[in-house]
């Protein structure tokens, strides 16, 4: 499963939505309707699924899904 | 997946509130786990006084204050293994004195166990918790914290703290379904208190309306009330059981 899909499960699964509303361009907050506990339990569901660790000062700039995306590509190089 | 107990944790469960406590969720129906600092062969005791009568239950030494065990203990005792549904976070110590005298390290063991350790057994409950979308925390308080306690001022600190970490953690877990209150105890008759002097417990009992000291199952009837899904619009409040000590 490439990076893309293993995301787009882990926020489909965190945040209740579905795969058609899981586009690149979907705020997490705005689009779809997460909270900050959300936001807090998505990175840490990345972190675990990934072995990454993500700093707070980095995790408030992943506001969307492209962001999570690029992120987790660019670090499990 | 085989299906998971319905679990819930309670530290320093050897002796005493805990004890009761513990045994209380195992007659209503939970699988219990016990936590102990140090005393072991009661810890085993109690747990097997509960299978005895039919319940299940374990005992894990566990130090609260210690955030690599707690982690480490969750994740090999608890994440996949149970479905943990309640946390009470009962371990509490007390070192006292009066504070002109007080040690730093007299007031740093108290808080770290009594304060510390709840918050983070509570951090690793509550992340559990909030992904199974429903749960309860309580938090064992006490009087002194409300009141303050002349000769435990680092006792009554960690246990207004604790209040304090009730509230906001109640508001942080609202969304997830996950309760969080605290049960504050006035005098209850326990190993804690046993050691006062009879002049205290005497003076004591004079500002008690109810005119008896407590008993843990006074206590553990609380926590069970909160515990249960009878209490489910219930969070961030401090259900005193005291006595009329202090209302």
């Amino acid at each position: 499963m490439s990076v893309e899909a293993k995301v787009q499960k882990i926020i489909m699964d965190q945040l209740g939505v579905s795969a058609d509303e899981v586009k690149p361009e979907a705020s997490f907050v705005e689009d779809l309707g997460a909270d900050s506990l959300d936001l807090t339990e998505l990175i840490m569901a990345m972190e675990e699924e990934f072995s990454l660790e993500i700093d707070d000062e980095e995790a408030q700039k992943l506001l969307k899904v492209k962001d999570a995306v690029s992120y987790v590509e660019k670090h499990t190089e | 997946m085989s299906e998971k107990t319905l679990t819930a944790l309670v530290t320093g469960a050897s002796r005493g509130i805990g004890k009761c406590i513990a045994e209380s969720l195992a007659k209503a129906g939970y699988q219990v786990y016990l936590t102990y600092a140090s005393k072991a062969a009661e810890a085993e005791t109690a747990a097997e006084d509960i299978r005895a009568a039919g319940g299940k239950a374990r005992a894990f030494h566990l130090d609260v204050s210690d955030a690599h065990s707690v982690k480490d203990f969750f994740a090999t005792e608890i994440k996949d293994k149970t479905d943990l549904h309640i946390l009470v976070n009962n371990a509490g110590i007390t070192a006292d004195s009066l504070l002109i005298s007080m040690k730093d390290e007299d007031f740093d063991k108290v808080l770290d166990v009594d304060l510390k350790g709840a918050f983070i057994c509570t951090r690793e409950a509550a992340r559990i918790l909030i992904r199974r979308r429903s749960g309860r925390i309580v938090n064992i308080a006490s009087v002194v914290g409300q009141t303050g306690n002349a000769g435990q001022a680092n006792y009554s600190a960690a246990k207004a703290g604790l209040i304090g970490l009730t509230k906001a953690t109640a508001k942080e877990l609202a969304g997830r379904n996950v309760t969080v209150n605290a049960v504050a105890p006035g005098f209850i008759e326990t190993d804690m208190t046993r050691a006062l002097p009879e002049s205290a417990k005497a003076q004591y009992l004079m500002n008690i309306p109810l005119k008896r000291f407590g008993a843990p199952e006074d206590v553990a009837e609380a926590v069970l009330f909160l515990a249960s899904d009878k209490a489910g619009y219930i969070t961030g409040q401090v259900l005193a059981v005291n006595g009329g000590m202090y209302c």
